[in-house]
C-alpha cells in the first residue's frame, strides 16, 4: 500500500521497500550516500524480500530521497517496485547500514556478470593507482557475478573468490559505504587477489624473450602478434586467440580445433578498429560498448578485409570489445583484431576447468593465459543482431542471464514452474514471482559436458532462487533429452507436466516478451523454423498458429516434404533439394527440362535411387513442413553447402549472405518467385506451395541469372508468400467476416535471418498488422524454455492454482 | 496356401513340411506334447514371437532368426539350451516353397546348434491376418552351477565386451526392403551363440556379471536397460566398438545410429574387471568371437546414463529411443 508523500512537510517516518535486483549491485551505500546527504535519518538493510529502507525527515526530503533511487539507481540494479508506508519502530539520529541479518535467507537475484565499467577501466590503465594493470579488477558496478557463484547468499564466501582474502587495503574499501567497493563480493587487487600466469601447456619453460614485457598478459599479447594461438582463461570459460589478420593463423586455428566453417568471433581494442573491418551504426557501437558487452553481428563493410576464413561464405562478422581488465590490458597494444573464440574442440561446450583445459586444448594453443581463480559456471559469450531497426539476442548468455523478465499483466498469480526447454540451443526458465528466469544458453544436450552442465545448471539455479517448482513443462518431443529428463522428473517428484507443443512455445515466448496479456485476443504466430515435433505426430517447422497463451489452432503451414535419412537429411543438403524435386515435380520432369544444369550432373551423382527408395518405404524419412530445409533445398540449388553442411543453419546463413543489398533493391517485386497458397490434400490446411518457385529458380540457372539476385528473389517470393498467408488467414477480404486477429507474431530460428526478418516485417506493417518481434528472449530455440514457462503458467492459473494435479 | 476349405488334408501337408525338416524322435512319436527327463539344477526358459519383414535376407531368413534367437534368450542365461518349440500362424496364400525353405533352414539351424525343437504348432490364417508367417518359440535350459546372471548385477569399473561388429543384421534386413538396394554385401549375424557363451562361462565362471543380446534397439537399448537395472553408468568409447565400414556406409546413408540397430548374433558381456581379458581371450578364439572387443566401462553414475566417448574426442549421450528416431535438431 503506497502512501502518498506530498502532505504537510511535518518530521515522520517511513518505510520504503525496494524490490527487484537489489542485492549485490551497490544498493545500500546508495542509498546511504543519498540519504546522509539530504540529512535524513534512519537505516538500511537486505531482506528476503529486497532492500529495507527506514527513514526519518520531513516529506519532500523523503520524497527526494525516493525520486533519486528511481531516477538514478546503481548501474546494476534494477528495480522493480518501491512502496512505501509509515514506520512504527523508533530510529536513532543518523544514517546507517544494517548488516545482513544472519540466518535471513535473503532473497538474492543474482546479477549477471557485467562489464567493467568506466573508472575501473581508468584505474587498470592508471599508472600511479595501485590498481594499475590489475586484471581483476571490479567493483559494485561491474565485474563477475553468475561466472563465479557457488551458492546463496550471494557474498565472498559462496564465490570462487572465497580462497582470496581482503587485504587491508581492500578490507576498507570493502566496509567504506562511500566506497565503491563497499560490500563487492569479488573486489581485489595485486596484494590478495587472483593473480594471471602465462604457462606453457606442455609445461616447458619460456625464453628470456618471449618474458621480456610488462608482464604476463602483455606477453600473451606479443605471442598473438606473432602468430602463436593462446588459449585465455577468460569470465565464462577458456577461449583461443590469434591474430585475426593471419590467414595461416586463423587457417591453423580451424584445423587444430576441428571446426570447418563455423564463424569465429572477433575482439578488438576500440571501436576504431572494429570499423576498419564492418560498418557500425550507433546502435551497434551502444550495444558493443553496454555491460552485457554481447558479439554484435556486423556486416563486414569496412574498408579493409579480413581473411576469409574468419567466417567463411558470410558477409557478417561478430565483433567484441574487452569486456574484463585481462580482455583490455590484453589488447592494449592491437591494433588489429583478434579471434576470440570458445575455448574448445569442435562441438564441446567451452572449458571451464584447468586440468582439463590443459589435457585438451594443448593439441590447439601451446601456451595459455590462465589464472587462479575457479570459474564456477560456464557462460558463453552472448549474440545480438540489429535487425528491423531493433537489436535482437541471437545468443542469451553472459551479460544477460540470468537477469528476469517480468510476466505480462494476468500472470501475477503464476506459481513456481520450471520449463526445461528445448535440445539444442538448450535453456531452462523457471517461473518465480511472477518473473521468469531464463537460464544462459548452454548448447546441444547430446553433448555428455553440456547436458551434465544442464543439469548442475538446473540445481544452481534453484538455490539461487530458492526455486520449489510445483510443476514442470516440457516439449512434446518424444526424444529431446531435456523432456525425458523432465518427465523423469516429474514422475520420481510427482508433480504434473505440461507438454507443450514445440512452435506454440515459441509463439508464447514472443508474446511474453511483448508484455502481451494473459488473456488478450489471440494472434496470428508465424512460427518459422528447422523442425519441431507436431501435436499430430509429424515433423512441424514452418507454422501458422492462431494462438494464445492457453492454445493453439494450427491455421497454416509449409509445404510438407520428406528428409531423406531424418538427421542426416539435415546434414547434406543435396537430400532435401532431390526430395523436393521428387515431391514437386518428379524426377524425368526435372531431367526433361533442366537437364542442362550443372546441378542436374551434381544430383545425378549422388545416389537418387536409394534416397527414393528409402522415401517410398517410409524409412526413416520422415515428412516435415519445414522452413529451414527449404532454405537448405534452395541453397543447394545454388550449390551452396550442397554436398554437407558443417554447422547448424549454415546453408540458410550462406544463402542469406548471398543476397546483397543491391541485389535486394535492384528490382522490385515482379521477379520475386512465386509461392501460392493452395490448399493441403486431406486436411485442407493452406500451405505455402514452392513447385513455382523451383520452376522459376532452375529457369533462372539455366538463364545464369546471378546468384545473388536469385537468393534476392527467393527471400522476397517467400516473404510476400508468409505476408499473403497472414492477409488470407486474417479474413479481414472476405464479406461479412470478423478479422481473425489483428496482431501477428514472428518466431523461430528463421527469423535470424535479417533479410527474411526484415521483409516479412515490412509487408506484415505494411499491411497494418501489429507486428511482435523477439529482442530480449531469442527466436530461436533458446527461448522456447520461456514460453514453455509461461504457457504452463497459463494451464495453472486457469486451473486455479496449483496444488491439483494437472491433466 | 489356402484357409479353411482342404482343412484335413492341407494340415496334413503343412506338419509334414516341419516333420521332415526338424525330424527327431519326440515328431516322429506324434503326440500333442513331448517328455523329457529334467535334469536337475536352476532351468531357464523363455518365449519369443518372430514377425520381420522381409521374411528372407541376405544371411538369413525368419526360421533361422527364430531358432537362433531362442537358443541365444537361453544363452544369455549362461544357460546350455536343452529343447525348443516352435509355432507357425501362416497367411493363407503363402507359397509352400517359401514355407518348406523356412521349415529346411531351421531345421539346419537346430541341429547345427545341437538343440532340437521337439514340438509344435501351425495355423493357417485369413489373407491380411497375418504379414507371410509369424514364428513364436518357447526354449529351456539349463544353467551351470554357481552361475547366477542378472541384469541388476554390473558394478562400476566392470568391463562391457562385446562379441563382434554391430549393426550387421538390421542392415542386411533393410538392404532387402522395397528395392532399396546398396551395393554392398552385408548379410545378417544371425547365429546362435550358446558354444560362445560355454566358452567365456568356463574362462570367467563367477566374474561374469551378465550377458544380453543386443537385438532391437541395439547396443544403446540394451546399456540403457543394464544400466537403470544396475543403476550403474556406461563408458563406452565410439572407436572400440566393432563397426564394419560397409555397415556404417549404410547407416550413414540411411542417418541411422549403427547403436542403434538390430543384431542376431552378438552378445555383450559385463565382466568383472579382473577377468576381462580371460573372457576376451576365450571369445577370440571362438569362430564367433574372432573381433571380439573391449568397448567400456560401468561407472557410478546415479543418473544411469551411457556416454560414448568420440572420434572427435568429445563424448554424448546415448539414450534409447522412445519410437523410431526422429531428427532432434531445430
Ligand atoms: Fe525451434
Ligand atoms: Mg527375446
Ligand atoms: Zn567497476
Ligand atoms: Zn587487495
Amino acid at each position: 500500500m503506497n502512501t502518498p508523500l506530498r502532505m504537510a512537510d511535518a518530521t515522520r517516518s517511513v518505510e520504503i521497500r525496494v524490490r527487484g535486483r537489489v542485492q549485490g549491485v551497490g544498493f545500500r551505500p546508495t542509498v546511504w550516500r543519498i540519504a546522509s546527504r539530504l540529512g535524513l535519518d534512519g537505516d538500511v538493510l537486505n531482506d528476503s524480500q529486497g532492500v529495507l529502507i527506514r527513514v526519518r525527515g520531513v516529506s519532500s526530503t523523503i520524497a527526494a530521497l525516493v525520486e533519486e533511487l528511481r531516477a538514478s539507481p546503481p548501474p546494476l540494479a534494477e528495480i522493480t517496485a518501491i512502496e512505501t508506508r509509515p514506520c512504527e519502530g523508533d530510529l536513532a539520529s543518523g544514517f546507517v547500514i544494517v548488516d545482513s541479518e544472519a540466518g535471513v535467507h535473503a532473497r538474492t537475484e543474482i546479477s549477471p556478470d557485467a562489464a567493467m565499467c568506466s573508472v575501473c577501466a581508468a584505474e587498470v590503465l592508471d599508472p600511479f593507482l595501485r590498481r594499475f594493470r590489475y586484471p581483476f579488477t571490479n567493483c559494485t558496478h561491474c565485474g563477475p557475478r553468475l561466472s563465479i557463484v557457488r551458492g546463496v547468499p550471494y557474498d565472498r564466501a559462496t564465490t570462487t573468490m572465497a580462497p582470496f582474502p581482503l587485504c587491508q587495503a581492500c578490507g576498507a574499501e570493502y566496509r567504506d559505504p562511500g566506497d565503491r567497493r563497499f560490500h563487492a563480493e569479488a573486489t581485489a587487487c595485486h596484494v590478495c587477489g587472483p593473480t594471471a600466469r602465462l604457462i606453457r601447456f606442455d609445461g616447458r619453460a619460456f625464453s628470456f624473450e618471449q618474458h621480456s614485457m610488462l608482464d604476463d598478459v602483455d606477453a600473451a599479447l606479443s605471442l598473438i602478434q606473432k602468430g602463436e594461438i593462446v588459449a585465455i582463461k577468460a569470465l565464462g570459460g577458456y577461449q583461443l586467440a590469434c591474430d585475426a589478420t593471419r590467414p595461416e593463423a586463423v587457417a591453423l586455428l580451424r584445423q587444430r580445433k576441428r571446426r570447418d566453417a563455423k564463424p569465429f568471433a572477433l575482439m578488438a581494442r576500440d571501436l576504431d578498429v572494429v570499423r576498419r573491418h564492418a560498418t557500425v551504426s550507433d546502435a551497434e557501437a551502444a550495444a558493443l560498448a553496454s555491460r552485457e558487452a554481447p558479439i554484435v553481428l556486423l556486416a563486414a563493410t569496412g574498408p579493409e578485409k579480413l581473411p576469409a576464413e574468419i567466417a567463411p561464405g558470410l558477409q557478417t562478422l561478430g565483433f567484441m570489445l574487452p569486456s574484463t581488465p585481462l580482455h583490455l590490458l590484453l589488447l592494449r597494444r592491437m591494433g588489429r583484431p583478434v579471434v576470440m573464440t570458445s575455448g574448445n574442440l569442435s562441438d564441446e561446450p567451452q572449458l571451464v576447468d584447468d586440468a582439463e583445459a590443459a589435457a585438451k586444448l594443448s593439441s590447439i594453443a601451446p601456451y595459455a593465459l590462465t589464472h587462479n581463480r575457479d570459474i564456477a559456471n560456464r557462460i558463453d559469450d552472448s549474440v545480438v543482431r540489429h535487425m528491423g531497426a531493433k537489436l535482437r539476442v541471437l545468443r542469451r548468455a553472459r551479460g544477460y542471464a540470468p537477469a528476469s523478465i517480468e510476466l505480462p499483466p494476468g500472470f501475477e498469480a503464476a506459481p513456481e514452474i520450471l520449463a526445461y526447454g528445448a535440445e539444442l540451443k538448450a535453456t531452462f526458465c523457471l517461473i518465480k514471482d511472477a518473473r521468469a528466469v531464463l537460464s544462459q544458453h548452454q548448447g546441444d544436450l547430446e553433448d555428455a559436458l553440456t547436458y551434465d552442465d544442464y543439469r548442475k545448471n538446473l540445481v544452481l539455479y534453484r538455490d539461487l532462487f530458492d526455486h520449489r517448482p510445483v510443476a514442470l513443462a516440457a516439449d512434446l518431443h518424444p526424444e529431446y533429452l531435456s523432456a525425458k529428463l523432465a518427465r523423469a522428473t516429474a514422475r520420481s517428484d510427482n508433480l504434473p507436466l505440461v507438454e507443450v507443443q514445440h512452435h506454440h512455445a515459441h509463439a508464447a515466448a514472443c508474446l511474453a516478451e511483448n508484455g502481451r496479456s494473459l488473456n488478450a485476443d489471440p494472434v496470428l504466430a508465424i512460427v518459422l523454423d528447422g523442425l519441431g515435433y507436431g501435436s499430430d505426430g509429424a515433423i512441424w517447422g514452418g507454422e501458422f498458429l492462431l494462438a494464445d497463451y492457453r492454445r493453439f489452432e494450427r491455421l497454416g503451414t509449409f509445404k510438407p516434404v520428406a528428409m531423406p535419412g531424418g538427421a542426416q537429411a539435415i546434414r547434406e543438403p543435396w537430400r532435401n533439394l532431390h526430395a523436393h524435386v521428387l515431391s514437386e515435380m518428379g524426377w524425368p520432369a526435372f531431367a526433361m527440362n533442366f537437364g542442362e544444369l550443372d546441378l542436374f550432373a551434381a544430383l545425378t551423382a549422388k545416389p537418387l535411387a536409394s534416397v527414393e527408395a528409402m522415401i517410398k518405404a517410409s524409412l526413416n524419412s520422415p515428412n516435415a513442413s519445414s522452413c529451414g530445409r527449404l532454405f537448405d533445398a534452395v541453397a543447394a540449388a545454388l550449390g551452396i553447402c550442397f554436398d554437407r553442411q558443417a554447422y547448424e543453419g549454415e546453408a540458410a546463413a550462406r544463402l542469406e549472405a548471398m543476397v546483397s543489398a543491391r541485389s535486394l533493391e535492384e528490382e522490385g517485386d515482379a521477379l520475386a518467385y512465386p509461392l501460392p497458397i493452395p490448399n493441403l490434400k486431406g486436411s485442407g490446411l493452406p500451405y505455402i506451395e514452392p513447385l513455382g518457385m523451383w520452376n522459376a529458380v532452375f529457369g533462372d540457372l539455366i538463364l545464369k541469372t546471378p546468384a545473388p539476385l536469385i537468393a534476392a528473389r527467393f527471400h522476397k517470393g517467400l516473404a510476400k508468400s508468409i505476408a499473403a498467408m497472414a492477409l488470407k488467414l486474417a479474413r479481414r477480404d472476405e464479406d461479412g467476416a470478423l478479422p481473425r486477429f489483428d496482431t501477428v507474431v514472428l518466431s523461430g530460428g528463421c527469423f535470424q535471418n535479417k533479410v527474411l526478418f526484415e521483409q516479412v516485417l515490412g509487408r506484415l506493417e505494411d499491411l497494418d498488422f501489429n507486428v511482435l518481434t523477439h529482442s530480449r528472449v531469442p527466436s530461436n530455440d533458446g527461448g522456447v524454455a520461456f514460453g514453455q514457462a509461461v504457457i504452463a503458467a497459463a494451464h495453472l492459473i486457469d486451473a486455479g492454482g496449483v496444488r491439483q494435479k494437472a491433466s | 496356401l489356402s484357409h479353411g476349405a482342404g482343412g484335413r488334408a492341407m494340415r496334413q501337408l503343412i506338419e509334414g513340411i516341419f516333420h521332415k525338416a526338424f525330424d527327431n524322435d519326440w515328431l516322429r512319436a506324434g503326440n500333442d506334447q513331448s517328455a523329457f527327463v529334467v535334469p536337475s539344477g536352476r532351468m531357464v526358459m523363455t518365449t519369443d514371437g518372430y514377425v520381420v519383414s522381409p521374411l528372407f535376407f541376405p544371411g538369413g531368413n525368419i526360421g533361422t532368426l527364430a531358432v537362433n534367437g531362442t537358443i541365444n534368450d537361453i544363452a544369455m542365461a549362461g544357460a546350455v539350451p536343452l529343447y525348443l518349440s516352435a509355432s507357425f500362424i501362416i497367411e493363407e496364400g503363402f507359397p509352400l516353397t517359401d514355407l518348406e525353405q523356412i521349415a529346411d533352414s531351421m531345421g539346419a539351424a537346430s541341429r547345427d546348434a545341437g538343440v532340437p525343437i521337439i514340438t509344435g504348432d501351425t495355423k493357417v490364417v485369413e489373407r491380411g491376418k497375418a504379414d507371410g508367417v509369424f514364428i513364436s518359440t518357447a526354449g529351456v535350459g539349463m544353467v551351470p552351477a554357481g552361475l547366477d546372471l542378472r541384469s541388476d548385477a554390473a558394478r562400476p569399473r566392470d568391463a562391457v565386451v562385446i562379441s563382434g561388429s554391430i549393426g550387421d543384421h538390421g542392415v542386411a534386413v533393410m538392404s532387402k526392403r522395397d528395392n532399396l538396394e546398396f551395393d554392398t554385401a552385408i548379410v545378417s549375424d544371425s547365429a546362435a551363440l550358446h558354444r560362445l557363451v560355454a566358452d567365456m562361462v568356463a574362462a570367467g565362471g563367477a566374474h561374469i556379471r551378465l550377458m544380453r543380446d543386443p537385438t532391437r534397439g541395439g547396443i544403446a537399448a540394451m546399456l540403457n536397460e543394464i544400466a537403470s537395472h544396475s543403476k550403474v553408468g556406461f563408458h563406452i568409447d565410439e572407436e572400440a566398438i566393432p563397426l564394419k565400414p560397409e555397415v556404417a556406409a549404410a547407416c550413414e546413408f540411411l542417418g541411422l545410429d549403427p547403436l542403434n540397430v538390430a543384431n542376431e548374433g552378438k552378445l555383450v558381456a559385463v565382466v568383472a574387471p579382473e577377468a576381462a581379458d580371460a573372457v576376451l581371450e576365450a571369445m577370440r578364439a571362438h569362430p564367433l568371437g574372432l573381433e571380439a572387443a573391449l568397448i567400456g566401462y560401468a561407472v557410478a553414475d546415479d543418473n544411469c546414463l551411457v556416454q560414448m566417448a568420440t572420434s572427435f574426442g568429445g563424448a554424448r549421450i546415448v539414450d534409447w529411443l522412445s519410437g523410431e528416431q526422429l531428427p532432434r535438431i531445430c
